[in-house]
C-alpha cells in the first residue's frame, strides 16, 4: 500500500549534494565528471578569492588553473588531514598570495577605525542615529537577484584582508580554524577583520534598505 | 579599577563587541557584562540582530557560474594532466 504511494514533500531543499569525499574517492579513480563537478563546485569561489590578492581577473583565473593542476598533481600525496576544500583553498591562497606579491607591490593601509561610525553616538556613548530598520525590507520586499547583487558589490568594496574572511566564513561558511589555516592569520587578526568586514556590510544594507527605502 | 572595569557598557562600546561575543571570544565575565547591555538596550539588540542577518545573507550570496570557456579550459588541463604519466 504504502509502496505505491510515494510521498513526495517538496520543502523547497535541493537534493543533497555528492559529498567532497565522494567526488575525491571518484577522481582518484580516474573519473573526469568528479573533476568536472569539483571545478563547477569551487571554481567561482576560488576565483573570487583570488581576486583579493591580484590585480586583474586574467591574473586570478591563471592563479585558478595552476591551483587545479596543482590539486591534481598533489592527489596522490594528499593525506585527507584538512578537508578536501580546505587544502584545496590553501593551495590557491599561497599561489594568489606569491604572484600578488610580485605583480603589486603597494601594501593595503590598515583599517583601524570603529566599526559603527562615531557621529552616531552622543557625548555618553549611546546611539544618537540608531541602527535604521532593514532586515524585514531584506526578507520581504526586495528581490533576491537584487539583494545578492547588492552584497556581491558590497563585498568587492571591502579591503582585501576583510573581503578574503568574510567569503571564506560567511560565504563558503567555513570554521574560524580551517580559514585561519588557510589564510595563516591568528583567531585574533580573523576576528577583526571578519568584525569591520561584517560591519561594513551591514552599514551598506542599512543605507541601502533602512527606514522602507527600497532597491 | 575594579570599579571602573564593572560600569556598563554603553552602546559605542557594546558595537565593538558583537563579533567577539558571536565568536564565542568572549570571557564569561565580559560576557554577561554584553548582554546585560543587550537587556536593556533595544538599538544595540537590533544591531546585534543586524550583523546576524548580515551573516545569513552573506550565506546566500552563490558564486558566479562557470562560463563554458573555463568549463572547456579546465577539461583540457584534465586531459593534459592524465597523459602527464
Amino acid at each position: 500500500m504504502y509502496a505505491s504511494q510515494p510521498v513526495l514533500v517538496f520543502d523547497g531543499t535541493l537534493p543533497p549534494m555528492e559529498s567532497d569525499a565522494d567526488l575525491l574517492r571518484r577522481l582518484r579513480g580516474g573519473d573526469e565528471q568528479a573533476f568536472v563537478a569539483l571545478v563547477e563546485r569551487y571554481n567561482g569561489s576560488m576565483l573570487r578569492l583570488a581576486l583579493s590578492f591580484v590585480p586583474s581577473r586574467a591574473v586570478a583565473e591563471e592563479v585558478v588553473q595552476d591551483t587545479w593542476l596543482a590539486v591534481l598533481r598533489g592527489l596522490s600525496a594528499f593525506e585527507g588531514r584538512s578537508s578536501l576544500q580546505t587544502w584545496m583553498f590553501t593551495i590557491l591562497v599561497n599561489r594568489a598570495r606569491t604572484t600578488g606579491a610580485r605583480e603589486q607591490r603597494t601594501i593595503p593601509v590598515a583599517d583601524a577605525g570603529p566599526v559603527v561610525d562615531a557621529s552616531r553616538f552622543g557625548p555618553d556613548g549611546a546611539w544618537s542615529a540608531p541602527p535604521e530598520h532593514w532586515i524585514e525590507e531584506a526578507e520581504d520586499r526586495i528581490e533576491a537577484g537584487k539583494l545578492t547583487h547588492l552584497l556581491r558589490s558590497a563585498m568587492d568594496g571591502l579591503p582585501p584582508r576583510q573581503r578574503e574572511v568574510v567569503l571564506l566564513r560567511d560565504v563558503q561558511e567555513m570554521s574560524s580554524a580551517d580559514v585561519c589555516s588557510i589564510l595563516a592569520i591568528s583567531e585574533a587578526n580573523q576576528r577583526v577583520l571578519l568584525h569591520r568586514g561584517r560591519g561594513k556590510l551591514r552599514q551598506v544594507l542599512e543605507t541601502q534598505l533602512g527606514s522602507g527605502r527600497s532597491l | 579599577m575594579k570599579l571602573a572595569f564593572r560600569r556598563d557598557l554603553v552602546c559605542q562600546q557594546a558595537v565593538e563587541l558583537v563579533s567577539d561575543y558571536l565568536e564565542g571570544a568572549l570571557r564569561r565575565s565580559a560576557r554577561r557584562r554584553f548582554e546585560r547591555h543587550l537587556a536593556g538596550c533595544p538599538h544595540c539588540t537590533e544591531y546585534l540582530a543586524q550583523i546576524r542577518e548580515t551573516i545569513r545573507l552573506a550565506g546566500r550570496v552563490t558564486p558566479e557560474d562557470l562560463t563554458p570557456q573555463m568549463r572547456d579550459d579546465l577539461t583540457d588541463l584534465y586531459r593534459r594532466w592524465r597523459n602527464e604519466g
